[in-house]
């Protein structure tokens, strides 16, 4: 399905990605781990597009996703949809015109910038607000929900593209205990309803063993482990995650286990 | 009070005084050359001039002495000076109404174009820039009359020369607001394949307007006094019948005029800050 080739990403000297690659060949709920600056996010921009890789490619369906350009590439990047860590919505628009504006690729630049959006974009739009649980918030300004709400309204966004993958960087690390879960398990129902692969860079490895049929671990740009997420000994982990270890393994800040977790004051 | 000082903090404490003194002198000497170029300059300056300073310095206050008094003198067919004038300041008031909102369209289109996290040509970015340094540098005056030399006596050359003018000036202020955007949102709508166009318009116009349009308000309260101005030269409106006026030293109509044009100022000084506030603290 997805084949990734000796992807390269070097800024100037440095090699944040290198050959990474591996397979995907059915929808699966994929972690990315591994300490920061592994290039993780890298990875994710390279794919979506963001950033130009330097080598390598991408191949989904046939087609080096990495070499499009112009409309194709912009194509690519509707089929490709990504969550951030920041939620990215536009803070002043209300909920439901941000939703929509996941089908901007979609619409006409003239018709899109006169705001004209069909019934039927409305429609999906609210739905899918009501299936991820924000729909009472559909007429309020993004900015004024909280950060577990506005990252649910993201992954609307992202749904409202009709992607063929999901990305997502870090999407829980700036949120509580309770829409961590919230959000990843979200993403797990992307997953498992409309059979739609995820990928999502993880920082702990509880959600990664919690929610991931496989995860990947990268290290310096270079991928160090790949194998179902199961097989994740606390040997490798610490292996993958280096110095920053401790601090992977306690979680408990971003934690989404509500159970085990330490009490401890959240700053 | 009086503590005594330790022998090493007594030297930095006349040391201290030393500095003090020295600056006191400095300062001393900075007023008295000043007051002496001021004295001299005057000096000069009365030898050049037809009448003494002190005459000139009479004079100013006798005309809006003699202005006023004619305007009292005037009694009850004063207001209807006001009415008669209006509609003069009502042309004064479109033409800067006009002007504003062409010069505001172009700086917003021109202003994305001069936006490093925009275009990442910097070539571009460079060359609409100095478009704008160029739109501003010239005053509306020079415009306006190499205008009205081509093109007659009317209210057009004022327009076009405010508008040039206004989209130099707003532009500069749009680019600077746009390039201290917040990029997550553009980033978001890129993630998504959304191009220029809609990124411009989704992700930076939401963030940039409220700003823009209080720029736009204060620039039409510069651009009201821009065009009275312009009326001097030829270009209609009110500043057209206060410079006649001006001339036929007819008192109070002069004053009558000025009045609209206090009272026009102050009111959309009002306005503009109501909106203003209303734009700018509407976060919550």
């Amino acid at each position: 399905m997805l084949h990734i080739k000796n992807v390269t990403k070097t800024f100037g000297s440095v090699r944040a990605l290198n050959a990474v690659s591996f397979e995907i060949n059915e929808p699966q709920m994929v972690g990315i781990i591994g300490r920061s600056g592994a290039g993780k996010s890298t990875f994710l921009r390279v794919l979506n597009r963001m950033t130009d890789a330097s080598e390598g490619e991408a191949i989904l369906e046939g087609v080096d996703v990495l070499k499009l350009k112009g409309r194709n590439k912009l194509a690519w990047q509707k089929d490709c949809a990504m969550i951030f860590q920041q939620f990215n919505l536009v803070p002043r628009l209300d909920v439901l015109t941000n939703v929509i504006l996941g089908r901007l690729n979609n619409q006409s630049t003239l018709r899109s910038c006169l705001k004209f959006f069909t019934k039927e974009e409305r429609y999906q739009a609210l739905s899918l607000l009501d299936r991820f649980g924000v729909s009472e918030s559909a007429l309020q300004r993004a900015e004024t929900l909280s950060g577990g709400q506005q990252q649910r309204v993201a992954i609307c966004r992202a749904m409202m593209q009709e992607p063929k993958i999901v990305l997502a960087d870090e999407p829980i690390a700036s949120l509580d205990p309770l829409n961590a879960r919230l959000v990843m398990e979200s993403l797990l129902s992307i997953n498992r309803e409309e059979q739609i692969t995820v990928i999502s860079n993880l920082h702990t490895l509880d959600t990664a063993r919690t929610y991931c049929d496989r995860v990947i671990g990268m290290r310096q740009g270079e991928v160090v482990f790949d194998a179902p997420s199961s097989d994740l000994t606390d040997e490798m982990a610490r292996e993958i995650y280096g110095a920053e270890a401790d601090e992977a393994f306690e979680g408990s800040i971003t934690s989404t286990s509500l159970g085990n977790a330490p009490k401890q004051a959240v700053g | 009070m009086s503590t005594v000082l330790p022998v090493h903090l007594e030297q930095l404490e006349v040391n201290l005084k030393k500095m003090a003194r020295q600056r006191a002198i400095y300062t001393l000497i900075g007023i008295g050359a000043t007051a002496a170029v001021v004295i001299f300059g005057i000096g000069v300056a009365n030898e050049y001039n037809a009448g003494s300073f002190q005459r000139g310095i009479t004079n100013f206050f006798d005309y809006p002495v003699d202005m006023i008094s004619e305007a009292w003198e005037a009694g009850w067919n004063f207001p209807p000076l006001l009415v008669k004038h209006f509609p003069e300041l009502l042309a004064t008031i479109n033409m800067a109404l006009f002007s504003t909102f062409i010069g505001f369209v172009c700086a917003m289109v021109l202003a994305c174009f001069a936006s490093h996290n925009m275009i990442r040509n910097k070539a571009v970015v460079s060359v609409v820039r100095r478009i704008l340094d160029l739109l501003r540098s010239f005053p509306e005056l020079v415009i306006a009359m190499v205008f009205l030399y081509l093109m007659g006596k009317n209210l057009l050359p004022a327009v076009i020369a405010i508008s040039i003018h206004t989209t130099g000036a707003l532009g500069k202020l749009f680019s600077e607001a746009i390039e201290n955007i917040d990029t997550k949102p553009v980033d978001g709508l890129q993630s998504a394949g959304a191009n220029w166009f809609q990124r411009v318009r989704f992700a930076v116009f939401p963030q940039v307007m409220p700003l823009f349009l209080s720029y736009g308000l204060l620039r039409m309260e510069i651009n009201v006094r821009a065009s009275t101005i312009l009326g001097f030269v030829g270009a209609g409106g009110i500043g057209e019948a206060l410079s006649t006026m001006i001339q036929w030293r007819y008192g109070d109509e002069i004053i009558a005029i000025i009045v609209l044009l206090v009272l026009t100022i102050t009111s959309l000084d009002y306005l503009s800050e109501y909106m203003r506030s209303r734009l700018i603290g509407d976060n919550k």
